[in-house]
């Protein structure tokens, strides 16, 4: 690595110029916001009861649906980290699918199957089970939306690493669970780690999925996000900026987890 | 494994396969196939003269023309900016670079609803931006830009984080010989770099206009949503919905998935041609 010549001091100018602007201003600019009244404005609206209803809820579904996405995304990379079978390279795609669909599409797919009019409507009804406009409808799409963030983390780090330790480990007599817990878990524990947060961000501030499938009931069915758009949409810009405080808040330490992990690993 | 052992021992000496494949394949198929499959069973039964009449209508055709432009408008954007702050974080050392490179992951960690209102206040008349720009003549909020900039926003880590490790990988040594042959930077970069990392730049940029395309939580904020103006796909799909118009929602959705699986198989195949671009040439 050189020192930066003249030429490479304006991209490096420019690059940070252009990242405060597009990245940094919107970060910052929430917690402005959300403060610019005081603190007592900003504890009204996070003590306001629907926002709380909001926040509780919201927390109910990361709380079902993260340690899913984890369990799976385990399942997933070990599968096909570890192991070679016919029809690998597809499952990788097919792992990759809920990131590049919309969410629209994947709230209207649920509709469709879960809805009154839906495959599955008429047998719902019949079992009288509630799953559009109702909890399991947001928890059912966010674990749509979200299902690839742990696997993609665990993933490339798995095949990296190789299975060498696993078989040593195997040869030495350990079952395996035991395989797992002792020398699996310890090597991508920190990439599991940045994986769950980063799922939990995502589950907690999915938007587009989960506002087809909740129907928007204030009280009721209303998860944080909605809640932004909502406040939003009442002309209460202080109080979505505090809805969306609690949100960038769960991102930043997000991030913070991430510069840690990489501190570790160089 | 000793010679001894192996006669005995299964094909797999891992263990755990039937069990985690069971476990991919069975959640997979609950929650992402099914679902999907449920949208394209209510396609079918649309009919073909049906679906057409749906999605060639004016207003659909509008909401299609209008996600796609500024989808690339965004991936445009983020396609120069993506390389450049590829280019910043590997081959140069500053104070705050650690910083600059965890900025690059925000647009992953913050929540799409929460962008679209932090963009919207920025660039509205009265915003940060908006100040400046707005007596300029550029209204960004409530115009296709603004929908462009939510998406390019949402999209940000798609090109830079490709890139990146190609770049890593990549030996100075090249560059060097370039330069003692007489290569201006401008010759170094375009001759020797830029060929080594164009096939991980072209997935990163597909990438980041499948995302574009998809994207619905920053942009209802910022757009507008004005029918035939500001107006994407996937809204028009959303509104189909609350007119309980479940056959245009379906349709719109369909053409979206397309697009987005589409996208999916050739972001895949430049991906694979960059792994071994890059075993070819590291």
């Amino acid at each position: 690595m050189r020192p930066p010549a003249r030429s490479g001091r304006a991209l490096i100018a420019l690059a940070v110029v252009l990242t405060l602007l597009i990245v940094v201003a919107p970060l910052v600019y929430i917690f402005a916001r959300a403060f610019s009244a005081g603190w007592q404005v900003y504890a009204a609206n996070i003590m306001d009861p629907a926002m709380l209803h909001a926040i509780w809820l919201t927390c109910i579904v990361a709380v079902i649906v993260v340690p899913l996405n984890i369990a799976f995304g385990i399942a997933a990379a070990w599968a096909v980290a570890k192991h070679r079978f016919p029809g690998r390279g597809l499952l990788v795609t097919m792992i990759e699918i809920p990131f590049s669909i919309s969410p629209i599409i994947a709230g209207i797919c649920y509709l469709l199957l879960y809805g009154r009019q839906g495959l599955l409507g008429p047998w719902l009804r019949e079992v009288d089970l509630q799953v559009m406009f109702a909890l399991p409808g947001i928890v059912l799409v966010t674990m749509l939306v979200t299902a690839p963030f742990v696997a993609r983390e665990e993933l490339p780090l798995m095949q990296a690493q190789g299975t060498e330790q696993e078989e040593a480990a195997v040869t030495l007599g350990a079952s395996g669970w035991q395989v797992f817990r002792r020398v699996t878990l310890p090597n991508i524990r920190f990439a599991l780690l940045y994986g769950a947060v980063l799922c939990t961000a995502r589950a907690v501030g999915e938007f587009g999925g989960v506002s087809v499938v909740s129907g928007n009931i204030r009280g009721q069915t209303n998860t944080l996000p909605l809640h932004v758009e909502l406040l939003f949409n009442d002309l209460n810009a202080v109080g979505a900026c505090a809805a969306a405080s609690t949100l960038t808040l769960i991102a930043v330490v997000a991030l913070v987890i991430k510069a840690a992990l990489e501190t570790r690993h160089g | 494994m000793t010679a001894a052992a192996a006669p005995f021992r299964a094909k797999r000496v891992l263990p755990g396969f039937t069990l985690s494949l069971g476990t991919t394949l069975l959640y997979m198929v609950l929650i992402v196939l099914i679902p999907i499959a449920a949208l394209i069973l209510k396609g079918a039964e649309i009919g073909p003269a049906r679906f057409w009449t749906i999605v060639s209508s004016d207003r659909a055709v509008a909401a299609f023309r209008i996600t796609l432009t500024a989808a690339a408008i965004a991936t445009a954007f983020n396609a120069v900016y993506g390389l450049l702050m590829a280019w910043v974080l590997v081959r140069h050392d500053f104070p705050g670079k650690r910083l600059l490179d965890a900025m690059m992951d925000v647009p992953f960690a913050l929540p799409t609803a929460v962008a679209g209102l932090s963009l919207t206040a920025l660039f509205s008349a009265n915003g940060w931006f908006g100040q400046v720009l707005h007596p300029a003549g550029i209204p960004v909020v409530y115009t296709i830009w603004g929908i462009a900039l939510a998406m390019a926003f949402t999209s940000i880590p798609f090109v830079v984080r490709t890139v990146q490790p190609v770049l890593e990988d990549l030996d100075p040594a090249l560059e060097q010989a370039a330069e003692t042959l007489g290569a201006t930077p401008w010759q170094v970069f375009t001759r020797v770099v830029f060929p080594a990392i164009l096939p991980a730049w072209l997935a990163g940029c597909t990438t980041a206009f499948a995302r574009s395309l998809g994207e619905f939580g920053a942009i209802v904020f910022i757009a507008g949503n004005l029918p035939g103006q500001t107006e994407i796909a996937a809204l028009l799909a959303y509104i189909r919905l609350e007119e309980f118009d479940y056959n245009g929602a379906a349709a719109i959705a369909l053409v979206l998935l397309g697009f987005a699986l589409v996208l999916l198989i050739v972001s895949n195949i430049l991906q694979s041609w960059a792994a071994r671009h890059r075993r070819a040439t590291a």
